[in-house]
């Protein structure tokens, strides 16, 4: 292969790997280029892990760049004409949709919703001033709220969440109230009036927002109450962006990535769009001895928070799953449990899921309106403003 | 060495040789992307579970290429002052008081921030020139720091260069080998990644790991040896809370080394768990009868 051959090769190959869904930007063929040259191409593997050490920036892509290798390095041609087979179907999906499309999506993913509906009496809400209706809206059952109120209620929590207040962290900033002294800054100050000391400088921890780690339910008994608990995460994470969402319904997914567009509409859209098993059974045990194995040590450190959205009416044995929320409690600094059936107010935990749980966390908190994930931002804020005066 | 440059391989088996005489056995993968970072003079981030060697390369690198090595470990809130450089304030205090003291003419800010004003940490010190050619810089552990640590590396990184305000650039003549380690603990930022090569150090093979405990644990039996990595490897199916690494077999190795062993048994075994699982969930979980189990699959196999 000549080296303009090799080159142009290589062009293709990435184009073809950024279809695939790689983020491969054009510096790193360049040096894709420069590792294959220092390599050589005699031996196939070296090759391949030449492209691949440069290309791939994460073990998650690994897999689909050595199938992609594997097929078109076999046969390029071959490769070429499956991306053009899938081209049109690729294109049509780029360009963002438009907002007002991206909720009417919505709509009909969450069509199901509004039939069920129809059965339920809707309360009509009365139009005087927004603060009352608010009031209103505080205490309304998720389940009773028709899609409108729906709406309002997540204007609602997007404020509702300023209430989450910031972390100390390790780091510093000036501050003339901070208690330790800031020698450099000092310095600067003291060379500026050429040698004179008139004050020294201060400062003080900087401050982020603690990490908090989601896990909702999205089994068919809990359908309401998550997609709403999932407008809480997502107000959550544009505020702070120290958030992982995972839902889980008999497996578990990582929903971080797709919650993360600013639009709520397209975030949720693509969110019941990836997620396969919305309102179906749970499998509480397995999803969090899932968390606990593949997600714990990534996404927890010692100053999360973990938020575990579920009835706790487990299908499968309960055996093991009071060992992987003690598991899972262990892990986090704190482990706060929403659940639904706390609204009726002569709730007994009798269901065998519910009791194996219950000693394992840290607080047992209704969820099944804006009130009572209010209280769960203000609960966060007590904790925070704890912390904060023993670090300060 | 006269010339520094005459241990640095010219090709991939060279690569492999280089590690091999440093007593690292590694795949032929990961000597492929070892000779790119020094022939390309990229950083090498490496990822992997806890004990799979991610620490030992750069080590390995260091002594055989005869080359000094400056590590940094990382932390949460780690910043310039204890990583890079920071400025000696006493000894600036004395020369702004000589100043005074002196009625010297002139701006005493002109000379407050002079080079050996400076006091240099690791980062720094990887940028200077050394005899023995320049030097092998391990930031290990990277998951550990925060943020605003990886994006102060992104110009070390990329231009192998610190700019100190008061001072100006000051960029290493020829860069330093480069290995940055991470165990996932946190997803390092996607600008940091690019701007290095990347490698997922997976386990190693039963027989890799055989000939890795042939050099670390030379005293142990051969029959004891693969009936050891044979267990090992079969717990790494197991999907336990913290796999064992390869740091947990050499260790687990000398302890049967040290009890005289002669051949696995469950016994033994439960005895020595705690060399290799390090949670208890995981080690009652394989005690007694899963050890038991697991043995008797590898007499079976054997």
């Amino acid at each position: 292969m000549s080296e303009s051959r090799l080159a142009d090769n290589l062009l293709l190959f990435c184009r073809t790997l950024r279809q695939a869904g790689l983020p491969v930007g054009p510096g790193q063929v360049i040096e894709a280029t420069r590792a294959v040259l220092e390599t050589g191409i005699d031996r196939r593997d070296d090759f391949r892990v030449a492209l691949r050490s440069v290309l791939v920036t994460d073990i998650g892509q690994q897999r689909l760049f050595d199938q992609a290798f594997h097929i078109y390095f076999r046969n390029p041609r071959l490769l070429e004409r499956m991306m053009g087979l899938l081209l049109p179907t690729l294109e049509q999906e780029a360009p963002p949709p438009e907002p007002d499309k991206a909720i009417r999506r919505l709509m009909e993913a969450m069509a199901d919703d509004s039939k069920a509906e129809s059965d339920e009496v809707i309360v009509e809400i009365e139009r005087e001033g927004t603060f009352s209706r608010r009031e209103v809206l505080q205490h309304k059952d998720f389940e009773q709220m028709s899609l409108e109120e729906q709406a309002e209620a997540r204007e609602f929590l997007r404020h509702g969440v300023e209430f989450l207040r910031e972390l100390p962290t390790r780091r510093f900033r000036p501050s003339s109230a901070g208690r330790r002294y800031d020698l450099r800054r000092s310095m600067q100050l003291m060379a500026r009036s050429n040698g004179q000391l008139i004050q020294l400088a201060r400062k003080k921890p900087r401050t982020r927002p603690p990490t908090v780690v989601l896990i909702a339910d999205i089994s068919g008994s809990m359908t309401r109450y998550s997609r709403m608990f999932l407008h809480f995460a997502h107000a959550l994470g544009l505020r702070s962006h120290a958030v992982h969402a995972f839902v889980f319904g008999t497996r578990l997914t990582n929903i971080t990535r797709w919650l993360a567009d600013h639009d709520v509409d397209r975030a949720m859209h693509k969110v019941s769009a990836e997620v396969a098993d919305w309102d179906g059974g749970t499998r509480i045990a397995d999803c969090l001895e899932r968390f606990n194995v593949d997600w714990a040590r990534r996404v927890l450190t010692g100053r999360s928070v973990v938020v575990l959205l579920t009835d706790g009416l487990e299908r499968d044995s309960v055996s093991d799953l009071a060992f992987q929320a003690r598991r899972l409690q262990r892990s986090t600094s704190e482990l706060v449990w929403l659940n639904p059936m706390l609204r009726y107010d002569r709730f007994e935990p009798k269901a065998q899921g519910i009791r194996a749980m219950l000693p394992c966390v840290d607080h047992f908190l209704p969820a099944h309106n804006v009130a009572s994930l209010l209280d769960l931002a203000s609960l966060l804020e007590s904790r925070y403003s704890r912390t904060a005066r023993f670090a300060a | 060495m006269a010339d520094s440059n005459t241990r640095l391989p010219e090709n991939v088996s060279g690569a492999e040789e280089l590690l091999a005489d440093g007593d690292y056995v590694a795949g032929r993968d990961l000597a492929t992307v070892v000779f790119l970072a020094l022939r390309m003079h990229r950083p090498l981030l490496l990822e992997g579970e806890a004990g799979v060697g991610k620490t030992e390369i750069a080590k390995v690198l260091a002594s055989v290429l005869d080359r000094r090595l400056i590590r940094l470990q990382c932390f949460e809130g780690l910043d310039l002052a204890s990583a890079a450089y920071e400025w000696n304030y006493p000894r600036q205090m004395v020369a702004i008081r000589l100043h005074e003291a002196e009625g010297r003419a002139g701006h005493i800010g002109d000379s407050l921030y002079a080079p050996e004003f400076l006091i240099e940490r690791p980062l720094m010190q990887a940028l200077r020139k050394d005899d023995r050619g320049p030097p092998v810089l391990l930031i290990d552990e990277i998951d550990r720091a925060d943020e605003p640590f990886e994006a102060f590396l992104l110009e070390l990184l990329s231009d192998f260069q610190i700019t100190v305000p008061e001072l100006g650039t000051i960029r290493a003549d020829t860069p330093p080998i480069v290995i940055i380690t991470s165990n996932r603990t946190r997803e390092v930022h996607d600008a940091l990644r690019r701007r290095c090569l990347y490698h997922w150090v997976d386990y190693p093979s039963l027989e890799a790991e055989k000939r890795i405990l042939a050099l670390k644990a030379p005293q142990l039996a051969e029959q004891l040896r693969d009936q050891l990595v044979a267990f090992i490897h079969r717990l790494r199916n197991l999907e336990l809370f913290k796999s064992p690494g390869v740091a947990e077999s050499i260790d687990w190795a000398h302890a049967l080394t040290q009890l005289d062993a002669v051949t696995l048994t469950p016994d033994l075994i439960n005895d020595t768990l705690g060399s290799l699982l390090k949670y208890q969930d995981d080690i009652a979980r394989v005690q007694g009868s899963e050890a038991a189990r697991l043995l008797a699959e590898i007499q079976a196999a054997a």
